[in-house]
């Protein structure tokens, strides 16, 4: 079925074209204000599709476009990706919206632009090869930044390198072996690794702190909080991938969660601790989508939405302490309260909505998130508690220290401007307009969570390597679709 | 289903409990959106929306009881729906109105409104007025959800509401250090309690398929329902649920917070900590009260639980300093008394009566604190001598050998703070610190040099200063 416009295809090439005409601006106010049209432009449109896509009432929907046909089946939308393409554009307007003026020349438009229609290239792919192609392209512009800088690459460089050869080299092995039989390990294992390098999970998580540590904090927040690990997960690894291996990664992923929250709790500095807040969720995310039953991967997905949402607003909110104060230091208490009460509401809010806060928007999905690593993992499902506890308190410890304790004393105005309030408000509406309605949201998840699971077919026996091959059980086969 | 709401019968008493739901949450929404929007209400709209609130609320409510009685009621459900339903999962929006919550929510109204108008005077043109304010609105809303929850994720709602205002609240003159390390210590408690509410919550999910309390306790209305449970399903989930009481009732171990929360102001110590937050947990085991009487091993556990804080918070008020900290410790003896009579399996009206008249006291008591002293010159005064020094005659039955420790343990409040964190909490923090300096080893490799540049922007101290004594 086809959408009635082009609008998946107009949400990508509209930033693709400004990230071009951007690059030939040489004022920054000009470049950000291009930059705020063109990210609008393409969450109008994102939300458009959403809708189109929500009236049409399929399973998926191809871009009408002249340049979508002429590629095939490339530009498609499903259940899963729907909602997160508007998610994803919001995400890059209010970045850029709530990039101060004092940040501007620091910040790249051109390069914000571009990552955004890759990020939309991803989530409207279902390519497996365009999916990889995509993802690596992604991983350019954040080295570019980090050479241009002058800081340290290796980390990054070492990690995304990684992440792309095993993705690549899995994705192959699965080609080779056929899509619709049990798979080697060959095949598996490095499938398994690039989705834990790319979410950050244990011990692959290094880099995601040393971005935050050297790359400008709209960059990091930018490739990092649409959560691309999680879709190469459903995309490419949910599907085919054994009973075993989900369990592997959701095991290793719940052991992430609890670490990073502890992580957090001990972090000295403001951006290594929301990085390590960041690992936690995203290693909930995973939790969920690796239970395999409908209730733990709906509570993913909600998880998803909610924690993108919520981090972004969390960052943004830090990013903003960060252009008036500098890198923020935890060891000691800086009492801005008084300043920049907003700022001090909205990091509450967003923490809180993180951490599953009632009333929020990732209360439901947390509820339903827990529920069903319990019934996967009875034992240690309870770990997913665990860690959003050990975040709520990582998250008010942060608030204090940067809000309160002292009387902070300023020569000059600290005030959040027009467009920082705007940011915060719409983010803020957001959060608790999903807490209060979730149920125009939850079941939308659920019918994807679904469609997710039918596509995990029952493989044909491998013969090739007994050994190294997983069976799956009736308890993981899916219904059939009804 | 794509919206939640039921459509609801619009009888009187529908509405009345329509009412008295909405007014702590529209009380939420009028103090809150000025302040978003850049238009914080003046002292005296304040004043005004927060009075209008109590009077409606505690009008609706007593509505609720008169219409109740005279229609010989025992229990009426307001079914709002689902907030959302999935296959094998259901969350229900429900509230329950009976013989447990509708005293409870009567009394959260009253002395909620007591505080709201004494508060009033008491913090006028202090700066965190409207803040103070905002938090006591979320306070209500917290108490009234808990209160009349009839699922268990509304109540977990309800609580984690309570939860983040009294932290907050304790942390209320935030410029300074101390009430901020407080208003964690408290903070950290209640997730302790949050997260074993959230597991029985799942765990009941589990089981039931809903976390409908009737699903746990049959549809009797309290307090004669019974349990539906079996085999050992009520103690696993009575466990669960006594670890978040005695998280939000400062029961043994959890005691270290209560004389912390006593930082915040003395409106906010009275009504939270002294008459509703510190009853929370009492009130929760009276509501699942059933499980008590199917589990002998949870009834006697509560009970020994009971009996061990009131004996605990007898001695450590009868050695404090200050004399908010001395009534912190005498509610948490009455608190104890009271989880023990609900142990003890008494006719469960009694608790119920120990609660309300415990905390109409405890608020009196508190209010009155602040003004203590001049209480005792007026009464010297009176008498034209000085008051006899008090001595407790228990204190004659104490062996001499005994008096000396059993003081130093009154003083160091049992050591419960102490120890929870030599033998919790810096064991634990310790090995994530360690975890940070290999990773710092494992980055500085890998980049072939110092990988942290945030380095930069630290001071001296750590962390692990706020988490300790």
């Amino acid at each position: 079925m086809n959408l009635d416009l082009p609008l998946l295809e107009l949400a990508i090439l509209i930033p693709l074209a400004g990230a071009a005409i951007v690059s030939r601006i040489g004022n920054s106010d000009q470049a950000r204000l291009w930059c705020l049209g063109f990210c609008g432009a393409a969450f109008a449109c994102t939300v458009g599709e959403w809708l189109d896509f929500h009236t049409l009432h399929a399973e998926i929907a191809h871009d009408p476009g002249l340049l979508a046909r002429s590629m095939g089946d490339f530009l498609e939308i499903d259940a899963l990706s729907a909602p997160l393409l508007p998610l994803t554009a919001l995400i890059y307007l209010l970045t850029a919206i709530a990039t101060l003026r004092t940040k501007i020349r620091r910040f790249s438009f051109a390069g914000t632009l571009l990552s955004l229609a890759l990020a939309l290239a991803v989530l409207s792919c279902r390519n497996p090869w365009g999916i990889i192609g995509l993802l690596a392209l992604r991983t350019v512009a954040p080295y570019l930044e980090l050479r241009a800088r002058g800081k340290p690459t290796r980390v990054y460089v070492l990690h995304m390198a990684l992440f792309v050869v095993t993705l690549a080299a899995g994705w192959l092995f699965v080609e080779l072996e056929g899509l619709h039989r049990a798979h080697s390990l060959w095949a598996v294992l490095p499938l398994l690794i690039a989705v834990l390098i790319r979410t950050g999970g244990f011990p692959f998580h290094c880099w995601v702190t040393d971005l935050f540590e050297h790359a400008t904090f709209g960059t990091a927040l930018l490739y990092l909080t649409p959560m691309m690990g999680a879709y190469v997960a459903v995309r490419l690894v949910v599907p085919i991938a054994p009973e075993w291996v989900l369990q592997s990664i959701g095991l290793i992923s719940l052991a992430t969660a609890v670490y990073s929250a502890g992580m957090a709790l001990v972090q000295r500095e403001a951006r290594r601790f929301f990085s390590y807040i960041y690992l936690s969720h995203s290693a909930l995310v995973l939790v969920g989508l690796e239970t395999l039953n409908p209730i733990g991967l709906t509570g993913a997905l909600c998880v998803w939405l909610s924690a993108a949402l919520s981090l972004a607003g969390f960052g943004l909110t830090l990013r903003a302490l960060e252009a008036r104060h500098g890198r923020l230091s935890l060891t000691n208490y800086h009492g801005v309260y008084e300043h920049t009460p907003l700022l001090a509401v909205c990091f509450l809010l967003t923490g809180f909505a993180c951490v599953g806060f009632p009333g929020t928007f990732g209360f439901l999905g947390t509820e339903l998130l827990v529920d069903g690593a319990v019934q996967t993992f009875p034992h240690i499902g309870v770990a997913v508690v665990i860690a959003a506890a050990l975040n709520g308190i990582a998250v008010v410890q942060a608030y204090f220290k940067l809000f309160t304790g002292t009387r902070h004393v300023s020569t000059v105005p600290l005030q959040i401007g027009l467009r920082e309030r705007l940011a915060v408000l719409s983010l803020a509406a957001l959060i608790l307009g999903g807490g209060i309605f979730p149920q125009l949201i939850v079941p939308a998840r659920h019918h994807a969570a679904e469609r997710i699971l039918s596509q995990r077919e029952p493989p044909k026996p491998a013969g090739l390597h007994p050994g190294e091959t997983a069976q799956f059980s009736a308890k993981s086969r899916p219904p059939k679709p009804k | 289903m794509p919206f939640m709401f039921h459509a609801i019968a619009l009888t009187p008493l529908n509405l009345l409990g329509l009412t008295v739901v909405a007014v702590p949450v529209l009380l939420v929404a009028a103090l809150g959106l000025p302040f978003l929007y850049g238009r914080p209400l003046s002292e005296r709209w304040i004043g005004r929306i927060v009075q209008s609130g109590m009077i409606v609320g505690l009008l609706a409510s007593l509505g609720v009881l008169g219409l109740m009685l005279a229609q010989g009621t025992r229990s009426v459900t307001l079914d709002l729906g689902h907030w959302v339903s999935l296959p094998h999962f259901h969350f229900a929006f429900k509230f329950v109105f009976d013989r447990l919550s509708v005293p409870f929510a009567i009394l959260s109204f009253v002395l909620c409104g007591t505080i709201g108008a004494f508060a009033n005077k008491y913090l006028h043109r202090e700066p965190g007025f409207a803040r103070f304010f905002m938090q006591y609105a979320l306070f209500v809303m917290g108490m009234i959800f808990t209160s009349l929850a009839g699922t268990i994720e509304s109540l977990f709602f309800g609580w984690e509401l309570v939860g983040v205002s009294s932290a907050m609240l304790v942390a209320f003159f935030h410029e300074r250090t101390a009430p901020v390390r407080n208003g964690l210590r408290v903070w950290i408690v209640y997730r302790i309690s949050d997260a074993a509410l959230l597991v029985a919550a799942v765990v009941l999910h589990h089981l039931r398929g809903e976390g409908d309390f009737s699903a746990l306790m049959g549809i009797y209305p309290w307090p004669e329902s019974h349990t539906v449970l079996t085999g050992n399903e009520p103690l696993i989930i009575g466990l669960l649920l006594l670890v978040a009481a005695a998280g939000k009732s400062a029961l043994v171990p959890f005691s270290g917070w209560l004389p912390r929360a006593m930082e915040g102001p003395t409106p906010s110590s009275a009504v939270f900590y002294g008459a509703l937050s510190v009853h929370l947990g009492a009130y929760l085991l009276l509501r699942v009260s059933p499980l008590l009487d199917a589990s002998p091993t949870l009834s006697a556990l509560v009970l020994i639980l009971g009996l061990v804080s009131a004996m605990f918070g007898a001695l450590a008020s009868r050695a404090q300093t200050d004399v908010k900290c001395a009534l912190a410790f005498a509610s948490l003896t009455q608190v104890g008394l009271i989880v023990a009579e609900i142990g003890a399996g008494l006719p469960r009206y009694i608790p119920l009566v120990h609660i309300l008249g415990h905390a109409c006291l405890r608020t009196l008591q508190f209010l009155r604190a602040s003004s203590v002293l001049t209480d005792f010159r007026q009464l010297e005064n009176a008498i034209g001598s000085r008051l006899p020094p008090f001595s407790s005659p228990l204190g004659r039955f104490v062996p001499a050998a005994l008096r000396v420790p059993l003081y130093r343990l009154a003083v160091q409040r049992g050591y419960l703070d102490a120890l929870l964190f030599e033998y919790i909490a810096r064991p634990v923090l310790g090995l994530f610190r360690l975890c940070d300096s290999l990773e710092r080893r494992w980055t500085d490799f890998l980049s072939g040099g110092q990988s942290r540049e945030s380095d930069r922007a630290l001071g001296a101290a750590s962390t692990l200063d706020d988490l300790s004594l």
